[in-house]
């Protein structure tokens, strides 16, 4: 596995949605390079004929009476919004320029 | 100290119902406690919230009730009218929750957890909303947008985390019971470095809804307490099958109270107690292993049967935790946008742009740990490192199930010690996560594999408490309150009294409160 480089955390923090100076840049590269150098231990006894768990116990799907049941009213969902108006979330610009 | 805080959940569930205390005297001894030892200079700050005025109202209604006596007094759940406090990862109508987190400075959750509704149908009075590491990543209290949480034993060291607010509320006589959430040990180490009893349910066994997601295949809601029978009690009372969790599993909580009151005699004949050769030695301070060595004799001599089991694959736990969880914490974080709750914030300068409101939004309302969970967690799941990463880190998941799974062939119960070390003083591991991480090796294996864990008080190691876990198979959980109300009694046979009671007295004097 290769080390985790300063281009790759600006990189991934783009895809995260979280804006990060050079200096957090900085800072988180020296950190994650320590933490995956430790995890990437588990590659070693992950071999191919080890079947993966995605959850701690057997899960089956869950039906439901496809029936109404309580629901937030608007005014309750809007209740904590940054912005609203009418019975909406108002969000600033999906897209940048005209 | 007012007597009342100092009696156990069960004790004063006995006293309320046979009318010697009032609820109302309950709940306000114990807020007076909070304005005493909570909000000073060198205060525990196990309270982000104190909802004194819903609480008051309620123990108000539980007394009047009681008082009136007939139907409605004899419906009463048992320990109607005894205070509890949330920690604040779970969502309350009518007070705020923040995960400890700028994110959600204010917010007011629309609906309530299943936990609180039960709760609220019981009847216990809620104190209010205690401490966490930000969204309960972190094993100190340190991560808490809102200020650290002191350990009540020592006020300059840690009180373990994420849940370090419920554990030294219980350990410091501000509340009998609290709620915690454990997803690699967040109720289990604050329990054992706070000298309290702490309990992660099977898998499944009590609803999440309503408990804000960090790694949904890994967080667990519990009880913290005092007392292994308060565990018990509390455990039975928000456990059981919830429609709105589609991971709740759909059979009866077991009978743990019974399980609590059959360990209480002490007596062990018969059980096997699997010693896991992997959890302890290197790593493990002294004074842990010794705690642990005289807790395996007291249940030698009790008459159980202590046998060694071998885990090989618990080595890579850790590992494969620090993959799992961030990945699946990078995701559940993902709601976290500004648009329809919490925080927004507007980029300083350039177009004003919905990405680059998410971008500013979760720079400033995400701490330093949240981010490196969520960039780890990207990392992890990102396209080339999947498989290497993600992929094995499932596998490895497999491996320690099968690990339990042969050492539950040998032994009825698991122990080790909860917390390789005793609690370690504020600061000292903030600029080291890898460090911080390592205080969850014990823990980390139940989450992954889903099997019920709890902790018990062990004793003392220079003063300071160390704590002893038990493990069970899934759906087994009331192995754990047999075996850990045995040990119970066991130590305090021998120690003539609770561990608590020998925690230095706290005081408006000591904490800068209010006397």
């Amino acid at each position: 596995m290769s080390a985790i480089s300063r281009e790759d955390v600006a990189h991934l923090a783009h895809l995260a949605h979280i804006e990060m100076s050079d200096a957090e840049l900085d800072k988180m590269t020296g950190e994650l390079g320590v933490i995956v150098e430790a995890i990437a231990s588990v590659s070693e006894v992950a071999s191919a004929d080890v079947p993966a768990t995605t959850h701690p116990i057997a899960l089956f799907n869950v039906f439901r009476e496809d029936v109404v049941g309580p629901t937030l009213t608007a005014e309750e969902a809007l209740l904590n919004a940054p912005d609203s108006v009418d019975t909406r979330f108002r969000v600033p610009a999906i897209l940048d320029g005209e | 100290m007012n007597e009342i805080i100092r009696y156990s959940a069960t004790e004063l569930a006995a006293k309320l119902r046979a009318g010697e205390i009032t609820s109302v005297a309950a709940v306000q001894a114990h807020l007076d406690r909070i304005a005493e030892v909570d909000g000073g200079e060198r205060g525990i700050h196990a309270f982000l919230h104190v909802n004194g005025e819903e609480a008051l109202a309620v123990a108000a209604e539980v007394d009047a009730i009681r008082a009136a006596g007939g139907a409605d007094a004899e419906a009463l759940h048992p320990f109607a009218g005894v205070p509890i406090a949330i920690k604040d990862l779970i969502v309350t109508k009518g007070q705020p929750t923040t995960a400890a987190s700028k994110m959600l400075e204010g917010w007011m959750s629309p609906y309530d957890a299943t936990v609180i509704t039960k709760i609220r149908a019981a009847k216990l009075p809620m104190l209010g909303k205690t401490n966490l590491d930000e969204f309960a990543m972190g094993s100190s209290t340190e991560h808490s947008a809102y200020g650290l949480t002191r350990n009540p034993w020592d006020l300059d060291r840690i009180p373990g985390g994420s849940g370090g607010g419920s554990a030294a509320a219980v350990a410091a006589f501000e509340a009998p019971l609290a709620l915690g959430t454990d997803t690699g040990g967040s109720i289990r180490q604050p329990g054992a470095v706070t000298g309290t009893v702490g309990v992660k349910p099977t898998y499944g066994g009590v609803s999440r809804y309503g408990a804000i997601a960090m790694a949904s295949s890994l967080d667990q809601i519990g009880p913290v307490t005092r007392t292994v029978l308060d565990s018990a009690y509390l455990h039975e009372l928000i456990g059981g099958h919830d429609p709105a969790d589609s991971t709740s599993l759909n059979e009866p909580v077991p009978a743990l109270v019974e399980a609590a009151e059959l360990g209480a005699s002490g007596d062990m004949t018969g059980v096997r107690v699997g010693v896991i050769k992997e959890l302890q030695g290197e790593g493990y301070e002294a004074g842990v292993q010794e705690r642990f060595d005289e807790s395996l004799e007291a249940l030698r001599a009790a008459g159980a049967e202590i046998v060694e089991v071998s885990c090989p694959n618990f080595k890579y736990a850790l590992g494969a935790y620090y993959l799992i969880m961030p990945s699946e914490v990078s995701s559940n974080l993902a709601k976290f946008d500004g648009v329809r709750f919490g925080t927004r914030v507007l980029p300083e300068e350039g177009p004003l742009t919905i990405e680059r409101v998410m971008g500013a939004t979760r720079a400033a309302g995400f701490g330093d740990e949240v981010k490196r969970r969520i960039i780890l967690g990207t990392y992890a799941l990102s396209a080339g490192y999947y498989d290497a990463y993600y992929g094995s880190a499932q596998k490895v998941r497999t491996l320690i199930q099968r690990d339990f799974d042969a050492a539950f062939e040998l032994a009825d119960v698991l122990i080790s010690p909860t917390s390789p070390t005793v609690a370690f003083e504020l600061g000292s591991k903030t600029g080291d996560p890898l460090a911080m991480y390592l205080n969850d090796v014990a823990t980390i294996p139940a989450n992954m594999a889903g099997v019920p864990g709890i902790t018990v008080p062990g004793g003392l190691s220079e003063g300071l408490p160390v704590g002893i876990q038990f493990l069970a198979p899934v759906r087994e959980d009331a192995r754990l309150y047999r075996a850990g109300a045995a040990l119970e009694k066991l130590l305090e046979d021998k120690w003539g009294g609770h561990l608590i009671d020998q925690a230095p007295e706290l005081s408006a004097a000591t904490t800068g409160g209010v006397a």
